[in-house]
């Protein structure tokens, strides 16, 4: 790679209704902590998407604005599939995870086409889902607990060739028990917004996969205490439902 | 919402003459100044100004005994649609529409179809819009409209055009839509700097309340007396001049050490926004204190879309129950923070000679429901 960790904020004006840039803040924070010079590069609407950069960062929006970036986004695909090719990383949330699949569906149900760069599908879930998220990650990741919010009516299946990126423990992600894709160089999640603030050692991923180089550990009390207390939050919840919902059935 | 009787609310709303406020942000300020201004105009109001803004609140101004020629109710943007019906107001007045709340509102586009649902079906009322906002233009168009420049800091909401959903032009005559023609209209009255623009007048807004964003609710206001009410300008800004504090907001409180503290409402990023840009040219320490509950909204995900870089160089104390989410984001915007959840404990760990705490919305009607 060259020099300099480049990072794509793809679309911030239609894909980032949900302090999706943070994303990118948090990339560039723990780069440069090792030393990495870090830039990022704001892509806005009416601007193509850059070939080569390190990593893309898709965001979540509202439905018009989904159409609008999907449009942008099917025209500069081959580009990203070079750059993925070259060792490129993408990491897309929400909406922007739902714009790599084959599919997904419009707020009044209708199929819209996304960029076919995961084999998946999207369809209207019967309501919307909003949340405390927890995944467990497949072990092969090495990553731990993610922890994150999401907002969304989608239901996403993963075709036969594609694998999650882990298991939910607490949310609904996906819907069908598991959440987002994963895969060398492109991982997605339904964890919205600033996911990367709440888990960064997925951050470090990103960036390890892209510079080849082994990262230091950083020393983070600070986002160690934050990411426990929103564990707990979500675990302890998620728990108390279960025994809720276990003694009304008994009940 | 509570249980209302259906036929209530038709029942109060057809003794008075009806005018409701909404907006994103603004609404019960702009709310209180309206009253205000009628009040010294002589003319008997009841309002709902406590920030009381869903439905039930509104039956609650309207039940109360009073003999009242208008009724100024705030009435929130997700629920306009509910009381417009039974209450039939003569004026519509719609500030601004921006993204809040997300996980219990939805997205700002089912709010602006909503409200011009309203005024598509009867285009006959009148509505003082203000011409920045593109979702307020375009909730506004099929009525009889008065448009006010108030101008718009948070278009982040606003990329694509909520006509056709093509790409909106923004230039310094604000926006445009090339695909549909969807444009900025000719305002009749404009906010410029301190100053209210009416025709050749030029009016300095001498307020009492702080910030950028209370000139905007100022020059509403001020639309609302000249336009609807036939009230001078001038006379409604001298009204206006006296108001310190509206349902809390920017009320004082003296902290044991001495110091005196002020809190301050912000309650989305547009809001959030306004208040930082404020704090930056300030000398006092800062308390920002957030919790997620239902009213705060409970995703806390919009502190990345508030741009807390401005606070570099303050004295910040990150508070309230979700203190670390706060201190996080601090931390990822370059500012230095101390982590005290208890706000009156953070307020005294603020350095400066007075302590501006920027509160969620539970965090706010705690403190001044409790100590101010």
């Amino acid at each position: 790679m060259e020099s300099t960790l480049s990072i794509a904020l793809i679309y911030p004006d239609l894909l980032g209704t949900y302090g999706d840039k943070g994303n990118a803040l948090v990339l560039a924070h723990r780069a440069r902590a090792r030393g990495i010079t870090a830039e990022v590069i704001e892509v806005d609407a009416r601007s193509s998407i850059p070939e080569s950069c390190d990593i893309y960062l898709l965001g979540g929006g509202e439905d018009a604005a989904q159409v609008a970036a999907a449009e942008g986004l099917r025209l500069a695909k081959s580009s990203i599939e070079r750059s993925l090719h070259a060792g490129s990383a993408i990491f897309a949330v929400c909406a922007g995870f739902q714009l790599l699949g084959n599919s997904y569906a419009a707020a009044d149900g209708s199929e819209l086409q996304g960029i076919s760069l995961v084999d998946m599908v999207t369809t209207a879930g019967s309501d919307r889902i909003i949340g405390e998220v927890v995944i467990e990650p497949s072990q092969a990741s090495g990553l731990p607990l993610l922890t994150g919010f999401e907002n969304h009516g989608g239901r996403t299946l993963l075709g036969p060739g594609e694998a999650p990126l882990g298991r939910v423990i607490a949310g609904m992600g996906n819907g069908n028990g598991v959440d987002g894709v994963w895969r060398d160089g492109v991982i997605g999640t339904y964890l919205h917004g600033p996911a990367l603030a709440r888990n960064p050692a997925l951050a470090d991923y990103l960036i390890t996969y892209v510079t080849k180089s082994v990262l230091e550990p950083l020393d983070d009390p600070l986002v160690d205490q934050y990411r426990e207390e929103r564990l707990a939050f979500a675990l302890l919840r998620g728990a108390k439902l279960k025994r809720a919902t276990r003694n009304l059935h008994r009940g | 919402m509570l249980a209302i009787d259906p036929g209530l609310l038709t029942k109060l709303g057809s003794q008075d003459r009806v005018i409701c406020v909404s907006a994103t942000n603004g609404k019960t300020t702009t709310t209180r100044l309206i009253a205000d201004i009628l009040r010294a105009a002589e003319i008997d109001v009841v309002t709902n100004h406590t920030g009381a803004n869903m439905a039930s609140g509104v039956t609650g101004a309207l039940a109360a005994p009073h003999a009242v020629s208008v009724a100024v109710l705030e009435v929130d943007e997700r629920w306009l649609t509910h009381v417009v019906d039974p209450l039939t107001p003569e004026l519509l007045i719609f500030g601004n529409l921006s993204r809040d709340q997300l996980d219990r509102s939805g997205e700002v586009h089912a709010i602006v179809n909503r409200w011009r649902a309203i005024t598509e079906a009867d285009p006959t009322r009148h509505v003082i819009a203000n011409s920045s906002d593109p979702h307020v233009v375009f909730a506004a168009l099929p009525a009889r409209v008065t448009w006010v420049a108030l101008g718009i800091p948070w278009i982040q909401d606003a990329t694509t055009c909520p006509q056709c959903s093509e790409l909106l032009t923004w230039s310094d005559d604000g926006f445009e839509c090339i695909a549909c023609g969807f444009a900025e209209p000719d305002a009749d009255y404009r906010l410029e700097g301190e100053y209210f623009l009416a025709g050749e007048r030029r009016i300095h807004l001498d307020l009492s309340i702080p910030g950028a964003w209370n000139l905007m609710n100022a020059a509403l206001a001020a639309t609302v007396a000249e336009a609807h009410f036939e009230i001078p300008a001038e006379d409604a800004i001298k009204a206006m001049s006296s108001v310190e504090v509206v349902s809390g907001r920017f009320s004082k409180h003296r902290l044991e050490d001495g110091r005196e503290a002020r809190v301050i409402l912000a309650k989305n990023p547009a809001g959030w926004t306004e208040v930082l840009n404020w704090l930056k040219g300030r000398d006092a320490g800062v308390v920002l204190a957030v919790n997620a509950h239902i009213a705060d909204g409970r995703d806390t995900s919009w502190l990345y879309d508030v741009n807390f870089e401005l606070l570099r160089g303050l004295s910040v104390v990150a508070s309230g129950e979700r203190a670390l989410d706060v201190a996080v984001r601090l931390r990822y915007a370059g500012v230095e923070c101390i982590v005290e959840a208890d706000p009156l404990k953070a307020a005294l760990a603020a350095a400066g000679k007075e302590v501006d705490i920027i509160a969620s919305y539970t965090q706010f009607t705690y403190l001044t429901k409790r100590f101010w």
